[in-house]
């Protein structure tokens, strides 16, 4: 008994500590993976733009905190997230159990399927096992699309991984990969409407088994960061409700 | 066997970062780096001894493009080379088509080409150091036997050059091993691509880069008893005799 009111007390200390740490944000730094088209990407011009950027920065002046962002390599973002090089990771993370674990996430404020492309020799309609065989994939290190790739079909094809999209891309081009597995909005922009060779996309879009393809993008926080995650939440709640959202929206998908 | 892979399950049991699967990984990367390192040295050598021995001619037209390509690739970050030749290659118009494609496709080779280039660079400038270090004395005596230029440096200067090159190269071959770890930037799964693999999969910094830099300290010793080993033998003339 005794020992159950120390944790307890222990517990509530923490939770007191921790919403008094949290009140003390006005400044957020935020961490982001770019180049990632055209969720997060520079302009020809050096500038920070995207849908991520964007919705971060009106999220952040909605809350009325200034918002830096922090530039981490993929590979490395939650780590840089638990150091305390940023406080919040806002860069296409898809919510998903294992991250979850490690991570607390707001809501989610965008839902991407995952698809794959191909140049449009490659012929087959459909990816799996049998036309995968002995096929070279690209997927970016440390993704959800990674994981699914690994574990689906490894033992008939090569993976190479890659630090970053435009990596990838470049390869793609260069005829090094046979096939790549993306976000499918940044297979879009960087694949589709490549002026250098013809891709398609092949199959569907792949948004199942949750396990890998999760609830959609959520912003990262630390576990103990609850206030900072729940100021997030109402902000993006209010930015639906008034239309900023879908205005943001439209920017960079269109109307769809 | 199948005891052995039930002792190893029962080991891994209830670790999640090192599972069979991942040691897998790591093994692929042992291969790919021990591969990548050794083939890069061999061909590295083989190319810097007749570059050497042009580097310490006299003639400036034969030495001075062998010290512009030393002082270019010991000049630029390995890590550079290494970009320009994997993401330069395929800017070449209409390289896809030629025979160098199905070599240069690969990342193993591209990544091959930068190692080699790059250590030949080193090693040229290694052995150069030693065949000037070779004694005048020797030199003399050499002539003196009517022996020609290219019979003395068979048999007089480069085998003591050689000797007297192995310490410094012994470190050129731990530096490349080191060097190595640049090479999962261009996809391929070495050590270092394998443990920033499980890395990114796990969030488990930590774990995966102390359990592949103790593979890597393995690596070192291993190589550098080798050359312990090799300079007690071919130096043993140089030791005092304890009689």
């Amino acid at each position: 008994m005794k020992k159950l009111l120390t944790v307890s007390v222990l517990g509530l200390a923490i939770a007191a500590a921790s919403s008094a740490h949290a009140r003390d944000y006005d400044h957020v730094r935020i961490g982001v993976d770019v180049p990632y088209e055209p969720m997060e990407y520079r302009t020809a011009e050096g500038e920070l733009t995207g849908f991520d950027i964007d919705l971060g920065n009106a999220l952040c002046e909605r809350i009325g905190v200034t918002c830096e962002w922090v530039e981490q390599e993929w590979d490395g973002i939650i780590p840089g997230l638990m150091s305390r090089n940023y406080d919040a990771i806002m860069s296409s993370m898809t919510i998903n159990d294992e991250r979850r674990q490690q991570v607390l996430f707001s809501d989610p404020y965008i839902t991407m399927p995952s698809a794959w492309f191909a140049p449009s020799s490659l012929d087959i309609s459909e990816a799996n096992e049998e036309t995968l065989e002995g096929k070279t994939i690209g997927v970016q290190r440390g993704t959800l699309q990674d994981n699914y790739v690994t574990d689906n079909f490894s033992n008939v094809a090569s993976i190479s991984r890659y630090s970053t999209a435009d990596d990838m891309v470049l390869d793609m081009e260069a005829q090094r990969l046979d096939i790549v597995f993306l976000d499918f909005p940044i297979g879009q922009s960087t694949l589709l409407e490549s002026e250098e060779a013809e891709y398609v996309v092949v199959g569907e879009r792949i948004s199942e088994p949750k396990e890998y393809f999760g609830d959609g993008f959520g912003i990262a926080f630390r576990q103990r960061d609850e206030a900072l995650a729940e100021k997030f939440n109402e902000a993006l709640a209010e930015l639906q409700e008034d239309g900023t959202y879908d205005e943001i929206f439209t920017r960079y998908f269109g109307e769809e | 066997m199948l005891d052995i892979s039930a002792w190893f399950n029962d080991l891994l049991a209830g670790n999640l970062i090192f599972t069979p699967t991942t040691l897998g990984y790591y093994w692929e990367g042992l291969v790919t780096t021990t591969q990548l390192v050794f083939l890069s040295l061999i061909a590295g050598l083989i190319l810097a001894v007749p570059l050497a021995i042009m580097r310490s001619s006299k003639r400036k037209w034969i030495s001075l493009p062998v010290y512009f390509y030393t002082y270019v690739f010991r000049g630029t970050p390995l890590l550079i080379q290494l970009y320009i030749i994997y993401y330069g290659v395929v800017f070449i118009d209409g390289i896809q088509e030629t025979f160098l494609w199905p070599v240069l496709r690969e990342a193993f080779y591209p990544a091959l080409i930068a190692f080699t280039l790059n250590t030949a660079a080193y090693t040229t400038e290694i052995f150069r150091g030693a065949i000037k270090a070779t004694s005048k004395g020797e030199i003399e005596a050499a002539r003196a036997y009517g022996m020609s230029q290219s019979l003395m440096m068979r048999r007089i200067i480069l085998p003591s050059a050689f000797r007297r090159a192995l310490p410094a190269y012994g470190n050129e071959v731990i530096f490349m091993l080191h060097a190595s770890a640049i090479a999962s930037v261009v996809t391929l799964m070495d050590l270092t691509g394998a443990a920033r693999f499980v890395y990114a999969r796990f969030y488990a910094p930590f774990d995966a880069f102390l359990f592949v830099a103790a593979i890597y300290l393995c690596l070192t010793f291993a190589i550098l008893y080798f050359f312990r080993f090799l300079e007690k033998k071919l130096l043993a003339h140089l030791r005092p005799q304890n009689t």
